[in-house]
């Protein structure tokens, strides 16, 4: 067969990592809109103005899309463990399948089934039943979220299993102990949040490009203020949970926290925090380096001294503790630069959106919304639509680069997870064809929602004016 | 074997009953948008027969595999890494079929609208098919290794047994999309549907008697289930027959429990004739059986447990929601609601 003089680990591992990112782009934003939709029409249910239920079916084409395109590319994951990485799925399958089934038996069937049934019911049913409808699909969704990331945890940090002396396969010994890893907790409220997020500022974000030019104002600045205020709440809960899960990964995966900071030796009591270096990952050296002091110790014990393991050390234990069953020759350098500054990006990033979020809210208050005029405000955060997906790919490449070498830690390394079975040329081809899928479906699915978008209200039937009240008209004094 | 290994592998069995019964529909309509229906309006009217449900339908594939992975982890692995690329090729159609309903609404042009039924129709005839050349190979001996890799060739993958069983998943969708769409509809569509599947059984005689001579080339079935076999093969084509005269005659819930009892014996006679082994070797000693690719009798009692919890509570409202849409579509109606604006 042809040789390209390629293996097929390094295009299995690009696979996983294209088809991962590319699923975590609309899995987030699904669970995020729905959120924000949920609350909509949740809106119109108390409320009855039907300004809110055209805003329902407004965002929820948008995130009708998103679905779409979300669930799709699910698939590939589901059939993707089997596909290319055999022998992770014996080693894991008394594990990681009861989510996988539970995941698909819980959640799967709750939001496709009721988002059937939210699609086709607005005439049928009750303005609250339906609403309820589309509340159970943002469980269904958020359920989902739970079941895989239980999998997801037990990669990290495994709990409540033995190892079977007979085929050397891990195996099950207490379902609850599953459930109980800290690490999935921390986890799942982090992405939680950071869904709630994605779909917050991509509702704020859109409605912010249509204030700029000024189109629907009224509908749009009620839109992005519902947007924002979800946002900002979901902030501080991404915050705190991304503080705890800090605080978790110093104790359980110190070499993961060291390169998300680039720290090679034990740092100094109290320990600096670098806020930019150029990492030499040959030498073990930070270059152009700006630190500020105490930083470090306050964001890793939250007190004023205290240093942090650096990776020499933590490697010299690491071999230490595997070198008798994997071997000498195993790898635990981690690509510093990528994690280094994917954790930055996301902090950065992350705090611009929460300021975006409270200039927003501020310029738009009823008291005195001169938001029209702000055009660098709502400019800004339409540009801060794209941020959440930044951000999240970036948490991603951090929680999963950050295992390096293992796919299940400490038990089990990337290399011996791989199929025997599949050629490199195969696996290649797979690749070449995602790719150009992904691209396929990333045009269509932005040109329909910029179409959407951009029609606005109007485009659902709604002939309502959503100008804003001129203050001196006669309506405004009426009221 | 245990009594969990083996009702784990009968779950799997009867999940992929569901998911061919419910979703099989699915793609018998999207493929009868050709057949059926002679304009954009039409193709739309019968798409609208399964917009709320085939999602949810799919997810008893995923379901499927689900289980298996959690149940017979050792199954999972092998088949799937092993029929790599044709496994690859039902998602590229699963993944295409799956966007074309919204992205059908949501094209801007004419153009755009008709090219994603297109996208539709196509991909609902490869997913059935490429289904049913996956049933049919991985029942065949394969060239398995000690660590229970398959090592495919083409011919493995694509011979005479696996053509004819893609052929007739494939029929098999189409007959059940129709006997749904007779179901679901009012009017000439309605009628036209019961006498298109009537027609269109012709196909599955010819087909039926291949496949029961290539079971004895290309499977060890007669040799070690012969009974089995035959009775179920002769259900096979009792069924057949029951449902072209329900079809002709016009009785339409008759035509589609036949329908759909055609993809449970198919499924009961792979499922059968392949136990008490998931896969089968050509060197016999590395043949995998059931025992040997199961989870922990832990997992199986814990998944028993999540089972016997949570499929009443799914399945009360899967029913409702069909049940509490079921109603017959005229194309008078859904003209009337295309013109109210229902994009749907």
């Amino acid at each position: 067969m042809l040789n390209l003089g390629l293996s097929v680990l390094p295009l299995a591992r690009f696979q996983f990592e294209m088809t991962t990112i590319f699923h975590f782009f609309f899995v987030p934003m699904s669970i995020g809109l729905v959120l924000v939709v949920a609350i909509m029409e949740t809106l119109y249910v108390i409320k009855k103005d039907p300004m809110y239920k055209t805003m329902t079916k407004f965002w929820g084409r948008i995130f009708l899309l998103s679905f779409a395109v979300g669930v799709v590319t699910g698939l590939i994951q589901e059939f993707q463990f089997g596909m290319n990485w055999s022998e992770y799925s014996r080693f894991m399958g008394d594990i990681f399948g009861a989510p996988l089934a539970i995941e698909a038996l819980l959640a799967f069937f709750m939001e496709s089934t009721f988002i059937g049934v939210w699609m086709f019911t607005w005439d049928k049913l009750k303005p609250a039943w339906h609403a309820l409808t589309i509340w159970l699909v943002f469980l269904g969704s958020s359920i989902s979220a739970l079941w895989i990331l239980a999998a997801n945890s037990f990669m990290q940090h495994p709990v409540g299993y033995k190892i079977n002396a007979a085929t050397g396969h891990v195996q099950m010994t207490s379902f609850s102990a599953l459930l109980k890893n800290q690490q999935l907790w921390y986890e799942f409220s982090h992405v939680i949040f950071g869904a709630f997020i994605t779909g917050a500022f991509i509702v704020a974000g859109l409605s912010a490009i249509m204030l700029f030019r000024n189109k629907s104002p009224k509908f749009f600045r009620k839109s992005m203020r519902i947007g924002l205020i979800i946002g900002l709440f979901a902030c501080v809960g991404s915050f705190l949970s991304g503080d705890m899960q800090t605080q978790y990964l110093i104790k359980e995966q110190p070499m993961k926290f060291a390169a998300t900071e680039g720290i090679y030796k034990n740092t100094d009591n109290p320990a600096p925090w670098t806020v930019f270096q150029i990492t030499n990952e040959k030498d073990h050296k930070g270059e152009f380096k700006i630190e500020v002091p105490y930083m470090l110790s306050v964001l890793s014990y939250h007190k004023l001294s205290g240093s942090v393991t650096g990776m020499d050390q933590t490697n010299k234990a690491l071999h230490k503790k595997y070198n008798k069953k994997f071997g000498k020759n195993m790898n635990y350098n981690l690509p510093v630069n990528t994690l280094f500054f994917a954790f930055r990006i996301m902090s950065a990033g992350f705090g611009a959106l929460a300021g975006l979020a409270i200039l927003g809210l501020w310029f738009s208050r009823k008291k005195k919304d001169t938001i029209l005029k702000q055009k660098w405000l709502t400019l800004l955060l339409g540009i801060a639509t794209f941020g959440p997906f930044i951000i999240n790919s970036c948490g991603w490449l951090v929680t999963e680069l950050g295992r390096d070498p293992w796919v299940v830690y400490g038990l089990l390394p990337i290399a011996a997870a791989v199929s025997p079975s599949t050629s490199a040329t195969s696996v290649l081809f797979t690749n070449i064809v995602y790719f150009l899928l992904f691209t396929t479906l990333g045009f269509f699915m932005i040109m329909y929602a910029k179409h959407f978008l951009f029609e606005g209200p109007e485009g659902l039937g709604d002939k309502t004016n959503y100008d804003l009240e001129d203050p001196f008209s006669k309506e405004a004094f009426e009221k | 074997m245990s009594f969990l290994q083996l009702l784990w592998y009968a779950v799997i069995g009867l999940l992929f009953i569901i998911f061919l019964v419910l979703d099989g529909a699915d793609f018998g309509v999207g493929m009868a948008t050709r057949f059926l229906a002679s304009n954009y309006t039409e193709r739309k009217l019968l798409l609208r027969t399964i917009g709320p449900h085939w999602d949810g339908n799919e997810v008893f594939l995923v379901t499927a595999g689900g289980a298996m992975f959690a149940s017979l982890p050792g199954w999972y692995a092998s088949l799937f890494s092993g029929f790599y690329l044709l496994l690859f090729f039902v998602l590229i159609a699963l993944i295409f079929r799956g966007v074309s309903f919204e992205f059908s609404d949501a094209a801007l042009t004419e153009k755009g609208k008709r090219g994603w039924l297109w996208v539709n129709f196509i991909s609902c005839l490869f997913i059935p098919f490429l289904l049913g050349m996956l049933f049919t190979d991985m029942i065949q001996p394969l060239p398995i290794d000690a660590g229970g890799n398959i090592f495919v060739s083409f011919y493995n993958v694509v011979n005479p047994l696996s053509i004819l069983g893609g052929l007739c998943i494939t029929a098999v969708s189409l007959y059940q999309g129709l006997n749904y769409i007779a179901l679901r509809t009012e009017g000439l569509i309605r009628y036209h549907a019961s006498r298109l599947a009537d027609n269109l059984y012709w196909i599955a005689y010819p087909v039926e008697v291949l496949i029961v001579i290539a079971l004895y080339f290309q499977t060890n079935f007669y040799e070690r289930h012969l009974v089995a076999t035959l009775v179920f093969l002769v259900l096979i084509v009792a069924v057949t027959v029951w449902g072209q005269i329900a079809a002709a005659t016009d009785k339409e819930i008759q035509a589609i429990i036949a329908s759909s009892s055609l993809f449970a014996v198919i499924v009961m006679l792979i499922f059968t004739g392949l136990f008490p082994y998931v896969l089968i070797a050509n060197n016999p000693a590395h043949s995998l059986l059931i025992k040997e690719v199961s989870s922990s009798p832990y997992t199986l009692v814990i998944m028993t447990i999540v089972l016997v919890i949570l499929l009443p509570i799914m399945l009360a409202y899967f029913i409702w929601s069909y049940v509490s849409q079921w109603h017959r579509i005229s194309l008078e109606e859904f003209k009337k609601d295309l013109d109210n604006g229902e994009t749907y």
